[in-house]
């Protein structure tokens, strides 16, 4: 099967999930979207390795896997404190850093 | 001997020391402390003048070098002395005139709780002229020359308690500061073209120097002269400076501090000799002078202001004389010295005529004095023969020399200075004439309460005026006052005869300043004929003005002339109208400029800041999802760029 077939789904795993974190307003769907957008550039790395036979892009997406196992935690537990003090996980409502 | 020169100059300086610092516990001793080491500084005078004497021509001078102020390598400032035929005149003059009046002020200032204080400021006053006369280099002068200014105005503002005395202090001292920038300017381009400022050096180095150069130091030299001797045009503060107690008007404001001007120019004679157009704005500033002075002193009612208005036309006649070049220089110091004895006696008879009267300063309150006031009578009016050049009397013979030195100079120039200084000389016989006939001839006017002026009315009523009016008791002076008045007055019958008679100032003088006896159109003869001629006209007219008829006890209206004379020849409004306006003006535009312009720009550009970032304020909303849409944009435009950039 030709690897670019895997650049496409990628950039469109890419494009849904940027879309959803620019239209959804519930936190937890955006963080889902961030999530789909990360994974996406994993199966880009992982198809460029592939298509250029060597474990650069491999390596970069197991980086990439640690780096977002860490953000789900620090995310997760904002929106966890964001949804006690303020009863919504709407992004929106919590706007007050602003002049 | 040469190392009793810096005495001169310490013991007044002692003095000053002493008597500023000392506190009130010197009150009752003060005066004599000062006046005591004013006769020190003159006995030394005269002891050095006598080992002078004894010398040949060639070897009077001396010099004494303290210490090295500032010595940097190409720099040289020094403190030291030189003692000359010409420092010699002035040193006698000062010390031996400022020791008399320091005599006269211990009658004069007795009642004044701060007399102490006085002593101390004419001690440093002493101290500063000292140094001018002594300096052997610009520098040097040029600290006396403050010094003086210094002590000019603290004598001017002495009585501080007056407003009159405060602005006039302060207006001397302004007036000043214009002609000590044009000296500091000469120093400093003394330095750059010479090198240095020593006398020596920068007199012999003229001879190599062009003329344009000489003839920019030469006039701002003169620029100097003219603030200190109240020449055309800085003379306005003059007339003012008669608030001072009057003897500090005999002592700075007559006889020493404004002859300074003349003694810088002959001093410089070398610069202004290679200089010929230095030279004939110098005699023009003087024959202006010298009928601007004495114009005003015939309208003044005043009698120290008409005395300051002759004061500035006899230094008009000596700056004339020191323009004139070799031809004048003797005759403008000899001048000085005889008008130093006969102004400074006249200011002191009128101080004692004021200390008979109350303070009344107006010749229109006095009249009829002579019997009251013999002594002050009989100096005075030696004073005044001297003072217009009665035959015999020492004004005789400077001024007659001088006005024979202007026709000697020859050409047009010199017939018209010739005429003027004539002129002059006439006036002068008018308004000396008119204060003597006012002030001890006539009818005894202080008898009655003065009449209110209609053109200024006073605050309170003239019939309460009337009410109160003192007859004043019109009495001679004390002894310490007159004493000093007789020996001045000896000095102005005397002293001119005493240097005339076989040139003997002039061969004293000669070897300093040079003489050249100029080409004269006109024989000595006549000269002296023609000066009797205008003289009798001049006080005749006073006679019959102000002696045949009674003295209106309020001053006629007058004609123009008079009245601008009475304004000083509107000196004042002059200064009014085009500096002070004119700075204002200046000033005006400038604060415009700046707060159009220079401003505009600033607060513009902080504006413009301003109300762009109050814009781009509102892209932070708080909207997590409208960053990340220009996260987003931003990020797609970089990669369209960048593809972009890569196609082409």
């Amino acid at each position: 099967m030709n690897p670019v077939n895997y650049l496409y789904l990628a950039a469109l795993l890419f494009t849904i999930g940027a879309t959803g974190v620019l239209i959804r307003r519930n936190a937890i769907v955006v963080f889902m979207c961030v999530e789909l957008m990360l994974n996406a550039c994993n199966l880009a790395l992982v198809a460029f390795s592939r298509m250029h036979g060597n474990l650069d892009g491999q390596i970069i997406a197991f980086f990439t896997m640690v780096v977002a196992a860490a953000e789900v935690v620090v995310g997760l537990a904002i929106i966890v404190s964001l949804f006690r003090t303020r009863h919504s996980a709407s992004v929106d409502d919590a706007s007050l850093m602003k002049l | 001997m040469e190392n009793l020169i810096a005495l001169l100059v310490a013991a007044p300086l002692l003095g000053a020391a002493v008597l500023l610092c000392g506190g009130r516990r010197l009150d009752a001793v003060g005066h004599w402390i000062g006046t005591v080491l004013a006769a020190v500084s003159f006995v030394i005078g005269v002891v050095l003048f006598a080992d002078m004497l004894g010398k040949g021509a060639e070897e009077r001078e001396m010099a004494q070098h303290l210490f090295s102020w500032v010595p940097v390598e190409s720099f040289q400032a020094d403190i030291a002395f030189q003692l000359d035929q010409l420092s010699m005149t002035f040193v006698l003059l000062i010390t031996g005139v400022g020791s008399l009046i320091h005599v006269y002020s211990i009658g004069y200032m007795e009642h004044d709780e701060r007399r102490r204080r006085f002593f101390g400021y004419l001690n440093l006053f002493l101290a500063a002229m000292l140094l001018l006369v002594l300096a052997d280099n610009y520098l040097l002068l040029y600290v006396g020359w403050e010094g003086v200014g210094l002590a000019s105005y603290l004598l001017i503002g002495f009585w501080q308690h007056k407003p009159s005395a405060a602005t006039a202090a302060k207006k001397a001292f302004l007036v000043n500061r214009v002609g000590d920038m044009g000296l500091s300017i000469a120093i400093m381009l003394m330095f750059a073209w010479f090198g240095t400022f020593a006398f020596g050096p920068v007199l012999e180095a003229t001879g190599e120097t062009s003329e344009g150069k000489l003839t920019a130091i030469g006039l701002m030299l003169l620029l100097a002269a003219c603030g200190k001797s109240a020449q055309v045009p800085l003379q306005s503060w003059l007339g003012d400076a008669m608030e001072g107690p009057t003897p500090v008007s005999a002592l700075i404001h007559a006889a020493t501090m404004v002859t300074a001007g003349v003694y810088l120019i002959v001093r410089s004679a070398d610069i202004f000799n290679a200089a010929p157009d230095a030279q004939l704005v110098v005699t023009v500033v003087g024959a202006v002078t010298l009928l601007f002075g004495a114009i005003v002193g015939c309208a003044k009612d005043d009698i120290k202001k008409a005395l300051a208005g002759s004061t500035m036309s006899q230094i008009g006649y000596m700056i004339l004389a020191a323009g004139l070049g070799p031809i004048g220089y003797v005759f403008a110091i000899m001048h000085l010295v005889t008008h130093g004895f006969f102004k400074a006696g006249l200011f002191l008879g009128a101080g004692s005529v004021m200390h008979g009267m109350n303070d009344e300063v107006d010749m229109r309150r006095y009249g009829g004095l002579r019997k009251y006031m013999p002594i002050t009578f009989v100096t005075f009016g030696l004073g005044y023969l001297a003072i217009i050049g009665f035959p015999g009397l020492s004004g005789f013979f400077s001024k007659d020399k001088i006005i024979e030195a202007a026709f000697a100079k020859g050409g047009t120039e010199g017939w018209i200075l010739g005429s003027v200084a004539l002129l002059g000389a006439a006036i002068t016989a008018y308004y000396m004439t008119r204060v003597m006939l006012m002030t001890f001839f006539g009818e005894e006017r202080w008898r009655h309460a003065p009449t209110p002026s209609p053109a200024e009315p006073s605050a309170e009523p003239a019939a309460e005026t009337r009410g109160e009016y003192e007859v004043p008791h019109p009495h001679e002076s004390p002894k310490s006052m007159t004493i000093p008045m007789i020996v001045l007055a000896f000095g102005s019958v005397f002293a001119g005869g005493f240097f005339s008679i076989g040139d003997r100032f002039m061969h004293w003088l000669e070897p300093v300043t040079g003489h050249d006896h100029g080409h004269a159109p006109v024989s000595a003869m006549t000269v002296t004929l023609a000066t009797m001629v205008v003289l009798v006209i001049g006080a005749g007219i006073a006679y019959v003005q102000y002696g045949r008829r009674p003295v209106p006890a309020l001053a006629p209206r007058g004609s123009l002339l008079t009245r601008a004379a009475r304004r000083d020849l509107l000196q004042d409004d002059f200064n009014h109208v085009v500096l002070v306006r004119g700075g204002e003006h200046l000033t005006r535009s400038l604060v415009y400029v700046d707060h159009s312009l220079v401003d505009g720009v600033v607060n513009g550009t902080a504006a413009s800041m301003g109300g762009l970032s109050g814009r781009l304020r509102k892209l932070q909303n708080g909207y997590a999802r409208s960053y990340a849409v220009s996260m987003f944009g931003g990020a797609a435009v970089l990669i369209a760029v960048t593809l972009l950039m890569r196609a082409v």
